[in-house]
């Protein structure tokens, strides 16, 4: 069969990634309008000045932006067609992304232990479920990047391989992009 | 004869055995083919499957309607307990929105939008077939409520604080958050996927401005779709947690916003509106043009306003929220967004009649679908103009009003139009003539039915009868007008004899239809009907926006220059040759999509409270997922969509 270059100049699985990223810019507008309109109003404590740890935070944000610095190095390696160097540095990636889902759940506990567990208060709701579900996008992404490191060990570098790794990026910098405005607005506006 | 030797007993069980082989053997054939369709990831296939399953959902909820309409007969009948009434109002929405109206629209989808753009199938076509177990499994999911005792009984729009765990105790708003979180990340799924098919797989020369009216509508719709469902799926999510893990996201008490649940279930649901209504605009704008013999009146201004439309949509979810006192300056915005609607959906009506005016008109069963539902839906949209204003409004919410309102908006416009588009492009898909004739009182004992039902709601919702209430007190003076509408919904249903009997008889011995026996304009109708597998045997170049009524352009003309757009060596392949010049290779089949669905229910079921449900499912998802990914979709060699 003819292969007919697609219409648009993007490939079926790219444009279905940038889709999709749009779909999701509307699940976190949405997740952080109720925080933004919520904030301020619980009528019991914890509240989040109290207990928002900010250095800590920017230490795992720092973390998780580096992820984002090795995904960028690791495609240029994929492109450069250098095996070694790409699984070294998607595996990078996907463990600095680890790295930042372990201070969540450090967090999370850290809460929990001063009295904010789920069902305390608006804030206990609004922030885990946002937080939450970032973090959900997070853990889907560190298993996406940990397959493509195990995959990349046979196999020919070709161009349907080295897509699949931007597309990953593609993704990965979403999700650290969403988070870039979780913690301006969670913690710095806090 | 019924003495028979002892020594015979062999004998017999040798036969037995011998017919149970050839049963197995007449079975083989019949598995096989039931796994194929439990696999097919051919869009015209999935078409089918999606037609079937939003049909059978539809009369399930259309009985839903009539038991209504029986206990709503005369004034304080206790036919219904109430508490059954409302689950039976709660069921009828949400069924006819979700697992009814969405799955027929994307079964038009599916099976329309390939062929209009010249394609072999859709850009993903296993997560298409993806997307229809989810739309099952969600629906079924939902039914699976009835044999518990527990339908959800807080309206389709399931407002808090009535659907808070306080107020609705039972199981029942639990099916419904996890049904629809279900099936939407099937429809969200689709979205996607018809986003990239029609604006990465038009063949070559379908620019935008020569795209089909109806793939248009498709392609808004999916863009639709995936902007209005996520704040559905937070919303739904919310309700989740506040129902079963304590949360406080409507939970006045605990400072919550009591609105937030109307602001985010409208904000959503007032595209949704549109997410039905536009495709069914899109089958009108085929329909009309095919039989006025006449290409679309102002095809550009009717694409923007479509465009328009779906735009304006997102900005006017608030006028559901009139009554609920947002203040002045919010409800005058909303007032004015929503009537400024009316211009381009006005600009379309125009536009459909203008196409008719001077031209060859035929009254074909799809043509009186399509005048049917302009008509129906001034008058809907008439109403929708009406209490756009707020003190209007007022008057009229929570009343049958309402209701008439809508359901002239839903019948009138995606009903009939979803009937304009079987009778079109039924022979497309079957390769048969539905009967013109039983084609004719389908469509006219609908109309009247629809307009006997409905019509005098108008009237009663004025008088006060109100919504969502199980019975109404005699001192009102509205039997006379309930008793006209129960009456219509009966003849409702016989208005379905005409349409079953000649789906029947058709499909067992209908006329042959040709390619084009519509003499449409467009690219669905140069191929074989039904089209063969691929579709297209050679892909088609397309040079103006109706390829067919053009006859093929003569060297000789070229070179006269009579065709103002005939590209160099422009020959226009009208209708595709039977045999593909060279092999085609299709995506195969794939047992994956249902894997991950089957494992994605499994974890919907644990939503119910069972937490090693949920982990079992979404263990088994993650198996689904990777046995997908590693799957290769060509397997019968190198292929390319």
């Amino acid at each position: 069969m003819s292969e007919l270059a697609p219409v648009t100049g993007i490939r079926n699985r790219k444009l279905a990634m940038w889709t999709f990223i749009g779909s999701e810019c509307m699940l976190f507008a949405t997740l952080i309008s109720t925080y933004m309109v919520y904030r301020g109003r619980n009528l019991i404590g914890p509240y989040p000045h109290e207990l928002l740890n900010v250095p800590f935070i920017t230490v795992t944000t720092f973390v998780l932006l580096m992820s984002s610095l090795c995904m960028v190095l690791a495609l240029a390696a994929m492109q450069q067609g250098n095996r070694r160097q790409a699984r070294f540095r998607l595996f990078l990636t996907a463990a600095l992304g680890l790295v930042f889902l372990v201070g969540q759940f450090y967090e999370f506990n850290h809460f929990h232990h001063e009295g904010l567990g789920l069902s305390r208060n608006l804030f206990s709701s609004t922030f885990y479920i946002l937080t939450g579900t970032h973090g959900a996008h997070v853990l889907g992404g560190v298993i996406w990047l940990s397959t493509l490191f195990l995959r990349l060990g046979s196999g020919p570098i070709d161009a349907e391989r080295i897509e699949t790794v931007e597309i990953a990026g593609l993704y990965w910098h979403f999700v650290d992009a969403v988070w870039i405005i979780l913690f301006t607005l969670i913690y710095l506006l806090a | 004869m019924n003495s028979q030797p002892a020594g015979d007993r062999s004998e017999r069980l040798d036969g037995l055995n011998a017919r149970a082989r050839a049963m197995g053997q007449a079975w083989k054939p019949r598995l096989a083919v039931v796994a194929d369709w439990m696999t097919t990831v051919d869009h015209k296939k999935i078409a089918i499957l999606y037609f079937l399953s939003g049909m059978t959902f539809l009369l399930i909820a259309g009985m839903e309607g009539q038991l209504i309409r029986v206990q709503l007969a005369q004034s304080e009948l206790r036919i219904l307990d109430p508490n059954l009434y409302n689950q039976l109002f709660t069921m009828h929405g949400t069924t006819m929105v979700f697992f009814a109206g969405m799955p027929l629209i994307i079964a038009y989808f599916n099976f329309v939008v390939p062929l209009q753009i010249g394609a072999r199938d859709v850009a993903f076509p296993r997560l298409n077939m993806f997307s229809w177990w989810l739309a099952v499994f969600g629906g079924l999911f939902l039914y699976a409520s009835v044999p518990l005792g527990s339908m959800p009984d807080g309206g389709w729009f399931a407002y808090t604080p009535l659907t808070n765990r306080e107020y609705s105790p039972g199981r029942g708003m639990d099916f419904y958050v996890l049904a629809l979180l279900l099936a939407g990340v099937g429809t969200i799924a689709g979205g996607v996927n018809f986003v990239v098919t029609i604006l990465n797989l038009r063949a070559p020369g379908m620019t935008f401005m020569r795209l089909p009216l109806f793939t248009w509508m498709a392609l808004v719709v999916s863009i639709l779709i995936l902007l209005a469902f996520p704040p559905f799926t937070v919303g739904l999510l919310f309700l989740l947690f506040d129902r079963n893990f304590g949360t406080h996201f409507f939970d006045a008490a605990a400072g919550a916003d009591p609105l937030l649940w109307q602001h985010l279930f409208w904000v959503f649901g007032h595209p949704e509106v549109y997410i039905l209504v536009l495709p069914a605009f899109g089958i009108a704008s085929e329909v009309i043009p095919t039989f006025s013999r006449k290409g679309l009146f102002g095809y550009p201004v009717v694409v923007f306003s479509g465009v328009l439309i779906a735009f304006l949509g997102f900005g006017v979810w608030a006028h559901h929220m009139f009554a609920v006192g947002m203040g002045p300056l919010a409800n005058s915005v909303f007032a004015g967004a929503t009537m400024l609607i009316a211009v381009p959906t006005g600009i379309k009506i125009f536009n459909w009649i203008a196409t008719m005016w001077g031209g060859k008109l035929r009254f074909t069963t799809p043509m009186l679908w399509a005048i049917g539902l302009v008509s129906m839906f001034i008058i809907g949209g008439l109403s929708g103009v009406m209490h756009a204003s707020p003190p209007t409004d007022l008057q009229q919410t929570d009343t049958y009003f309402i209701v008439a309102h809508f359901h002239y908006v839903l019948i009138g416009g995606l009903v009939f139009g979803l009937f304009a588009g079987l009778y079109y492009w039924f022979p497309k898909a079957t390769g048969k003539m539905l009967s013109d004739k039983l084609g004719k009182w389908h469509f006219w004992l609908t109309l009247a039915a629809f307009n006997i039902t409905f019509f005098p709601m108008h009237f009663s919702g004025l008088l006060g009868m109100p919504r969502r209430t199980f019975t109404y007190p005699s001192e009102l003076g509205l039997d006379g007008f309930n008793l006209v509408s129960t009456i219509g919904a009966g003849l409702f249903t016989v208005a379905f004899v005409p349409l079953i009997v000649n789906l029947w008889k058709t499909l067992r011995n209908g006329e042959p239809a040709g390619a084009n026996p519509w003499g449409a304009p467009t690219l669905e109708w140069s191929t074989g009907s039904p089209p063969p597998h691929y579709n297209f045997a050679v892909v088609p170049r397309v040079q103006r926006r109706d390829p067919l009524w053009h006859p093929w352009i003569r060297p000789e003309e070229e070179e006269a220059g009579d065709h103002e757009d005939a590209g160099p060596g422009g020959v226009e392949p009208r209708l595709q040759p039977e045999v593909a010049p060279e092999p085609v290779v299709m995506p195969s089949n794939s047992w994956w999509p249902m894997v991950m669905s089957i494992g994605m229910l499994i974890a919907t079921v644990g939503g119910l409270g069972s937490l090693e449900t949920t982990l079992v499912g979404a263990a088994i998802t993650l198996v689904g997922l990777f046995g997908w990914a590693f799957e290769p979709a060509f397997r019968d060699g190198a292929g390319h969509l």
